[in-house]
């Protein structure tokens, strides 16, 4: 019996499908990411786990409970930090994470035995009395993170948690995710980069539409859906270069001015290559990066 | 169906946490926010009060400056409760996303919706607490019956935080807001026996000035502020009743649309 299951979810909004026949579920102790482009359906999927929205069809179960007409019971055992930071401005830290222990109805002994903790999770400590406005980025996001931890959740629900942040804000995130995750707690996670993916995720969903284009783990998909390697050409002559040994490569792709030639089999190419010096070329392994491009395109999305 | 649109409410016991929420923040911004509350309303008193008042004398038998306390402080319950449901509530739900963190929490949105009227009216007695006490100390009024206005001005002040929530769940921005302040409140405290009488306006107004919440609330609270039982109580009583009914029906079913369309 998986924590929290999803079935055949479906939610439009006049006449367009947001959500289209999508399937999910986590167990307990289990990161499960979400990919996709901006629009793909992520938060209004994660709205519809909280009870916010109501499915136009499909089932959801949290905890063996049915959404959305328990989620007050449910979310009792769920912990939420949203896309954007929605921290009372008017309160300091140690006060935003007590006041929202009370939308918990938790008792005071258990809110104040909690919060110090919290702090010290979000290294935050030494700015217990500090107002959100006077914190960091990182910091804030942190914050978020501790107030939706003060309920001590089975299930977290995180909306790109790291989305505006800088590398060292981010890597102190994803060390303390890896922390709840270490101990049990689930995690259902969106997010655009690919590399917190695949560090993070047991388990990925990749959404386009609204639909489910792919599942597995990241390094299974990248295995299943990808070529082993890719080499980057760029420089002046690429693209010509690139027709003239695209058949040394299963798939060739251009980007600006960028060709990328996926394969498995990359000594040949290289060995070509080298006849050219003036270009930079570049040998990596495939990486979920790759994947999500494939699945889903290069083009620039409208609202992106 | 998270819940059908035009439900009854639906109130648990989780909106005293939101209420508490409101109640903390305004606990440290208490000193300017009444010092703000009385300097206006004692301004226009001392200014119109005693200044218009001694050109115009009595009113309705009445000296002007009883007159137009027992008047104001009304206006005083019913702009105070207005401003915190408008500008206040609309930044918690609207800026801050305040009310979205807290339906992240097991609080529903019925909840918070009560909980916001509650507040505002809450404030508006605060408010109004501190006025009835200049009016105390001016020696405008000195009769114990002003403590019976208090629960009165916490009446009016839910009635007009009920009807202000309905343009809350309306907007979409802060301008929205004075459309209602400039073609809404600003007539019916003229036309609602605040500064002049209604027998001063024609036949056709009157009847509008009777209809009006405002209208209902001075004809309560002008008697008691200054130590006499209103002519009527069932009749306004009703007025401002079924007022705040409607307001907080219609506001609820509104803001359920906003947020769970």
């Amino acid at each position: 019996m998986p924590l929290f299951r999803g079935q055949h979810l479906s939610k439009g909004y006049g006449g367009s499908a947001v959500v289209d026949d999508l399937s999910l579920h986590i167990d307990a102790g289990e990161c499960l990411g979400m990919i996709g482009p901006n629009g793909a359906g992520k938060t209004t999927t994660i709205r519809m786990c909280l009870g916010l929205v109501a499915p136009d069809a499909g089932h959801i179960q949290a905890f063996g409970l049915p959404i959305p007409q328990q989620a007050q019971e449910a979310k009792k055992r769920i912990g939420v930090v949203t896309q954007f930071d929605s921290l009372d401005p008017d309160f300091s830290c140690a006060e935003n994470l007590r006041v929202y222990g009370r939308y918990f109805g938790l008792p005071k002994a258990t809110i104040d035995e909690r919060v110090p903790r919290l702090l010290e999770f979000a290294a935050l400590q030494a700015k217990a009395k500090a107002k959100p406005g006077e914190l960091s980025g990182g910091m804030k996001r942190r914050l978020s993170l501790a107030r939706a931890l003060i309920n001590d959740p089975d299930l977290l629900l995180l909306d790109e948690p790291t989305t505006g942040l800088d590398p060292q804000a981010r890597h102190l995130m994803w060390e303390r995710l890896h922390q709840l995750l270490q101990q049990g707690k689930a995690i259902l996670l969106t997010t655009h980069f690919m590399d917190e993916a695949e560090r993070l995720c047991d388990r990925l969903l990749v959404l386009d539409h609204g639909r489910q284009i792919a599942e597995g783990t990241p390094r299974g998909l990248i295995a299943n859906l990808l070529e082993s390697d890719v080499v980057e050409v760029y420089g002046e002559g690429a693209y010509a270069v690139a027709d003239q040994h695209r058949h040394l490569a299963q798939r060739v792709e251009h980007s600006g001015e960028t060709v990328f030639f996926y394969l498995r089999e990359p000594q040949p190419l290289l060995q070509a290559l080298a006849a050219h010096p003036g270009l930079r070329t570049l040998h990596r392994p495939a990486n979920l990066e790759d994947l999500f491009l494939k699945l889903t395109g290069r083009q620039i999305r409208d609202d992106a | 169906m998270l819940i059908p649109l035009y439900a009854a409410p639906r109130v648990s016991l989780r909106f005293w946490p939101v209420l508490l929420r409101n109640w903390l923040v305004w606990r440290k911004l208490a000193v300017p926010s009444i010092i703000g509350n009385i300097a206006e309303p004692l301004i226009t008193l001392v200014a119109f009060g005693y200044g218009l008042g001694s050109l115009v004398g009595q009113v309705q038998g009445l000296p002007y400056i009883e007159y137009l306390a027992s008047g104001s402080v009304t206006v005083s319950a019913a702009l105070a409760a207005t401003f915190e449901a408008l500008y206040s509530a609309y930044s918690r739900m609207q800026v801050q996303r305040t009310w979205d963190s807290i339906m992240n929490a097991p609080v529903a949105l019925d909840d918070i919706v009560f909980a916001e009227m509650l507040w505002a009216a809450l404030k508006a007695l605060f408010s109004v607490s501190a006025i009835i006490v200049v009016i105390f100390l001016l020696g405008i009024s000195r009769q114990p019956t002003m403590l019976l206005a208090l629960p009165v001005l916490g009446f009016v002040g839910i009635t007009f935080a009920s009807i202000a929530l309905v343009f809350n769940a309306l907007a979409q921005g802060y301008d929205f807001f004075t459309y209602y302040f400039t073609l809404v409140l600003t007539p019916m405290t003229f036309l609602s026996g605040v500064y002049f009488p209604i027998e001063q306006m024609p036949g056709w107004l009157q009847r509008v000035a009777h209809a009006l919440p405002l209208t209902a609330a001075v004809e309560l609270v002008r008697p008691l502020v200054l130590g006499r039982w209103p002519a009527q109580v069932l009749q306004p009583l009703a007025v401002l009743a079924t007022y705040a009914a409607c307001g907080y029906f219609i506001a609820l079913v509104l803001t359920r649309r906003r947020f769970f369309r």
